[in-house]
């Protein structure tokens, strides 16, 4: 009864016997999931050069040239000095004919003048002047000092600027380098941490070298903290409602909808909304971080909204049931059992909603918290909330827009800056994630 | 008397509230709680709240209307003659109240009295130099009739003050007052309690709306304002984007089209980068990938979701820009001019998009039935055959949504566009030119010096409606698609 | 005890479709098929009948590979198809399955026009020359699947618009298109109503005539209506394998009895 007639098409073959249109087929199949390794590959080539590029950028900025020599100053010469008429100047050739001496002991032949002096390391003599008004103990004993050179140096010693491409100007001679060099070779010039752009306000146009992030780190503290204190509450207060009691109505559709819908607005546009309300309307301070913790919290809002409520979810009913069977209100049930559970992940959500905002720098431009409105740290608590200032992302930004090679420097040391506290928010929050959750 | 005192005075009214309303509710127990009906803190809360609630609910509702009644007030006050040609009454306004900030400062500076402040007749000059000195900035010579409107506008914000401080201490006394009264055993207060939270959190929930009422209204007010000043139809239709600076209009061109322009450019660019990349490694990810990969690659395209969008503009700006200026610029191919160009962002843009793309796809794809994969194998299909053909196919409504969202994503993006295309307006085809965008032109002329109501700077509302606008639509319309194709398999 | 239904019950021998030996198939350390033994016959309709969780669905789908989508599932043994091992390595699961065809419990039609869901098959495969041959072979599959007459005015309507009896009938015409020599079905009625069920046994009767068909069923009626051969699986094992008469009304092994008259499962 075996009838093989009615068996057509392709399967009286053998099947061990590759047939040329399955090759081709599998072949087809092989580029596709290359395709598909190319795409992730590409993700990750573009993550490593972003990486890459950030750390060997940004790096030189947190390093500066500094001028560490020790000399003394004799009783006889601070009052010979301060008996001229041009002090500082007066001053800055003691300093000069030191440093020549130094050189000299070294075996060092250099040609100074007090304009190149200047060019590389600012106003000398104003700095030593003010040391011994105030130290006048220290006369005749060696002191050391420790003076910043110019950024273009700094430029020069990271390889930025080059004896091939350096083009004379106000700010480095070529003839300058050549001090710079026997300073170098002499120990007296090297390479020491910037403190500065760490603790440091935001510089003038013409010092890049001394520009600090410190004060933008202030102010996106407490940004920060306005962002925490206000979106949390709020937040789990309006998930909870959406969770536990919203009826199935119209204005409950109307604020999930406005909730999705505030999740996908631009961010400028909260900055508008920003400008508007809290700066037009309001006259809150400008710049200050109350009203940029204030537009973060309005966005980051509908972000904590959903993790809460996913949370809040993920507690099974058998937990709410066990509660109310026992006599508790519903309230009572929400907030003694349920929210506790919810909090592991509540917390979670919120530690990377947070970290998103610190990121967010279009609406702080609009409402003016960039760089240069802040000279120094905020005087207190309160000011620290009213007192114009800017936050990181934003002074990054005027940094970068600066147009000058050495600012780009600092916009990318910034970006580390940055970064370490993003990378640090998230992986707190992936170890709370670990420590605390519970796998119902 | 300063805000936080009036605060601290109430939330002090309120803590005592608290005490007593407790210690009431247990005397009237006679001393055992089990005789209550709530617990004793229930009537504590119940006396705190009642104080506070009303009182902070009027002093909001004051401190909002009190400026708004004020203004008007006051620009009734300023005759025509005051507002000068080129001007408007809303400069003048800010006028006013910049000299009245003054005076404040004058005082509190010691560099002038109360009462020389009060004096309708004190002598212009001598006042502006005063204001001067405290540091507050005159823009012009103070006239009399805005010194007098500024006095006003003092005594006014004054009185008001006063009558909203003793206004809510009466509430707060008065709420407080009634609390006790009910604070007796037979009084349920957790039921009383639990409503007020709820109402709380019914409040908290709300603000989702006045967020979107107060976007709307932000805009709608100021671009009605930016219209009355500009023609709507030379704004919607003109080609030509070129703000004079003089910051008092008559003479710049504010056409959105090569802005409108700039933005689709630049998006464009930027999905045909990430969409292709992102739905390969989602396909990848969620039918190829052993768990040792899916470990590594998730994690990664996460960190490259996390990166703020400032470190990308500055990447498009120092990296990207000069890297394609080598290749295609003056060394190479001379297409383009300088770093700043639509391919630099669009580029960037994309690879920010990557991960957004990626997740969104794979969530869809994911969401397709096992059963129609399962249908495929059986029939003797490859995988990738099945993908192309049944998965794909199957989920092309969800990714279409996936794009839609994509696209709204960097159609509202600021930072990347701000620092890698430029500022130039123009409406070309080449994608190696500088192309701003309507993002980016609202960052510069809102931060810019143009006096803030002026046509130039009331420009950037309109350019913020109609980016608010087109992203509204794009997304309704995305969340569409995706819940109709949802329906499809539920 | 049972209506002797109008299926055919004597068998004629036929040849050995698919033979197994010593077959065990592993969930990750689960033992989920120990020691199976069975020789399939063609043009017959073999029933896998037992409780839930003994593993004939998991027997079944070892024989088209379609365990090979699973990852943690592991297949040990010999089962071969026409006397060629369908597990040796030089085999590639798409060709098997193109022979080997399958049915499942829920219809899985694709969202495409019912034209095209038929057509995939043999798109995929190229089994057509050209339009006229691809349109022939629909046609000849919905007639196949008994379903040609209710649809052959509205081919290129979806799929999914149909119900879930037709749905079913597309799934099997779906099946044949691919002129497999085997077909699988896994509960392919437990998701119908018991017209459209009935529909299906009527086809898959008529089914037998050109293909060799093996069906999971957890309703024993079902099994005693449409099969000629009768296995029995129990905990992984298969206890006794025979013609469907004698395992219904005669059974050898007292498991099965017991699963017969109703005392386990």
């Amino acid at each position: 009864m075996t009838d093989a007639t009615l068996n057509s098409g392709g399967s009286g073959k053998s099947l061990t016997a590759r047939d040329a249109r399955t090759k081709r087929r599998n072949a087809s199949e092989k580029r596709f999931q290359a395709y598909g390794m190319i795409a992730i590959g590409i993700g990750f080539f573009f993550l490593v050069v972003l990486a890459f590029t950030i750390i060997r950028s940004g790096l030189p900025a947190f390093t500066k040239t500094v001028v560490d020599v020790e000399f003394t100053i004799t009783q006889a010469e601070y009052e010979a000095a301060e008996s001229e008429l041009f002090k500082t100047k007066a001053y800055q050739d003691l300093f000069i004919a030191k440093l020549e001496a130094q050189l000299q002991e070294r075996g060092l032949e250099v040609d100074f003048d007090a304009a190149a002096i200047e060019r590389l390391l600012g106003k000398t003599g104003g700095t030593i002047r003010e040391y011994y008004q105030g130290n006048s103990n220290r006369l005749g004993e060696p002191v050391q000092f420790e003076l910043a050179a110019s950024s273009r140096v700094d430029g020069y010693f990271n390889g930025r600027v080059t004896r091939d491409t350096i083009q004379d100007s106000r700010f480095l001679m070529k003839a300058d380098l050549d001090i710079v060099d026997a300073l170098h070779t002499a120990g007296i010039m090297k390479s020491a941490f910037n403190w500065t752009f760490l603790t440091g306000a935001d510089s003038g146009v013409d010092n890049p070298g001394g520009a600090g992030i410190g004060a933008s780190v202030v102010g996106s503290f407490f940004m920060m903290l306005v962002v925490l204190l206000l979106s949390l509450p709020i937040g789990v207060a309006a998930s909870i409602y959406l969770e536990e009691f919203a009826p199935q109505n119209k204005f409950t559709d109307l604020i999930e909808v406005n909730i999705s819908n505030l999740a996908a607005v631009p961010s400028i546009v909260f900055g508008i909304l920003g400008l508007a309300v809290f700066i037009q309307f309001m006259h809150l301070p400008q710049s200050a971080p109350l009203v940029g913790g204030l537009v973060l919290t309005l966005m980051t809002l509908p972000t904590i909204i959903i993790s809460t409520r996913a949370s809040l979810k993920a507690v099974p009913p058998s937990i709410r049931d066990a509660a109310l069977g026992v006599g508790a209100s519903k309230m009572q049930a929400v907030f003694h059992h349920v929210l506790p559970l919810a909090m592991p992940g509540i917390l979670t959500g919120t530690i990377i909603g947070l970290a998103q905002a610190l990121g967010e720098t279009a609406p702080l431009l609009l409402i003016g918290m960039v760089g240069f409105v802040a000279r120094g740290y905020p005087d207190g608590i309160v000011a620290g909330f009213t007192d114009p200032n800017s936050a990181m992302p934003a002074q990054i930004y005027t940094w970068a827009a600066r147009a000058d090679v050495a600012f780009y420097e600092k916009a990318w040391g910034g970006i580390i800056v940055l970064l370490v506290f993003l990378l640090s928010m998230n992986i707190l929050a992936i170890i709370l994630r670990r420590r605390f959750e519970r796998r119902w | 008397m300063p805000l936080l005192w009036l605060i601290l005075i109430v939330l002090a009214i309120a803590a005592a509230g608290y005490a007593l309303g407790r210690q009431r509710a247990l005397a009237s127990a006679g001393g055992d709680n089990r005789a209550l009906h709530s617990l004793p803190s229930y009537y504590g809360s119940n006396v705190a709240i009642k104080a506070i609630v009303p009182a902070v609910l009027l002093m909001v509702a004051w401190l909002l209307i009190q400026p708004l009644y004020v203004g008007n007030a006051i620009s009734g006050m300023i005759p025509e003659a005051s507002v000068k040609e080129g001007s408007s009454l809303g400069l003048v306004m800010a006028e006013v109240r910049r000299a009245a900030d003054g005076i404040d400062a004058a005082i509190a500076q010691g560099l002038l009295t109360d009462d020389e402040a009060r004096n309708a007749e004190a002598d212009v000059a001598a006042i502006s130099q005063y204001l001067k000195d405290a540091g507050q900035v005159v823009t012009s010579e103070l006239t009399r009739p805005i010194l007098n409107a500024a006095q006003q506008y003092r005594v006014m914000n004054a009185t008001g003050n006063l009558i909203m401080t003793v206004a809510v201490l009466i509430l707060a006394v008065l709420g407080f007052l009634y609390g006790l009264k009910e604070s007796h055993a037979n009084f349920r207060a957790r039921n009383s309690v639990e409503r007020s939270v709820r109402a709380l959190l019914v409040g908290a929930a709300s603000i989702a709306i006045l967020t979107t009422i107060g976007i709307v209204l932000s805009l709608v007010f100021n671009t009605i304002e930016f219209f009355r000043l500009y023609p709507a139809a030379d704004f919607f239709f003109g080609t030509n984007w070129a703000p004079s600076f003089s910051g008092r209009g008559g003479s710049s061109d504010l056409g959105v089209l090569p802005l409108l322009w700039g933005t689709f450019y630049i998006s464009i660019v930027a999905l045909a980068v990430a969409v292709p990349i992102g739905l390969f490694a989602a396909i990848y990810l969620s039918e190829y990938a052993g768990p040792r990969v899916r470990a590594f690659a998730k994690p990664m395209l996460e960190v490259l979701a996390g990166i703020p969008t400032i470190v990308y503009g500055l990447f498009a700006l120092l990296t990207v820009g000069p890297l394609l200026l080598k290749v295609f610029g003056d060394n190479g191919l001379d297409w383009m001019q300088s770093g700043t160009a639509v391919m630099t962002a669009g580029l960037v843009m994309g690879i920010m998009l990557i991960p957004f793309v990626s997740s969104l796809s794979d969530d869809i794809i994911n969401s397709v039935p096992q059963a129609m994969r399962d249908g495929s194998y059986g029939l003797g299909a490859t995988k990738s055959e099945t993908i192309k053909q049944v998965v794909l196919p199957a989920a092309l409504p969800g990714i279409v949504g996936a794009i839609l969202l994509a696209a709204s994503r960097a159609i509202g993006e600021t930072m990347i566009v701000v620092l890698g295309a430029g500022a130039a307006a123009r409406l070309s085809l080449n994608p190696f030119e500088a192309m701003t965008t309507v993002t980016a032109k609202i960052v510069s002329q809102l931060t810019g010096d143009a006096d803030f109501a002026s046509p130039e700077a009331l420009v950037a509302f309109a350019l913020g409606m109609t980016l608010f606008v087109i992203t509204l639509i794009l997304n309704i319309f995305a969340l569409y698609i995706v819940r109709k194709y949802r329906e499809q398999y539920e | 005890m049972y209506d002797t239904p109008n299926t055919e019950r004597t068998v004629t021998t036929n040849a050995t479709k698919f033979s197994a030996r010593n077959v065990q198939v592993y969930y990750g350390d689960t033992h989920a098929i120990k020691d199976v033994d069975v020789d399939i016959e063609d043009k017959t309709v073999t029933a896998f009948i037992g409780p839930s969780g003994c593993g004939k669905s998991t027997f079944l789908r070892c024989l088209n590979r379609m365990n090979d989508t699973i990852d943690i599932c592991r297949v040990e043994g010999d089962i071969r198809l026409d006397d060629q091992d369908i597990y040796d390595r030089s085999v590639d699961p798409v060709q098997l399955r193109a022979k080997v065809g399958m049915v499942f419990q829920k219809p899985n039609p694709f969202p495409k026009s019912i034209y095209d869901n038929i057509a995939y098959g043999p798109r995929i495969h190229g089994l057509a020359k050209n339009k006229a041959d691809l349109d022939e072979i629909v046609e000849k599959s919905l007639r196949r699947g008994a379903i040609w007459n209710e649809v052959k005015d509205r081919l290129h309507a979806p799929g999914t618009g149909l119900s879930g009896g037709q749905q079913q009938r597309l799934c099997i015409a779906r099946a044949v298109a691919t002129e497999p020599e085997v077909l699988l079905m896994d509960e392919p009625c437990s998701a119908l109503d018991p017209i459209a069920t009935s529909q299906v046994e009527e086809l898959i009767d008529e089914l037998r005539t050109n293909y060799s068909v093996i069906i999971v069923t957890h309703s024993m009626q079902q099994a005693a209506r449409v099969s000629q051969k009768t296995a029995f699986f129990h905990l992984g094992h298969l206890v006794e394998f025979g013609e469907t008469g004698q395992i219904f009304t005669n059974p050898k092994d007292e498991r099965t009895e017991s699963y017969i008259t109703g005392r386990i499962g």
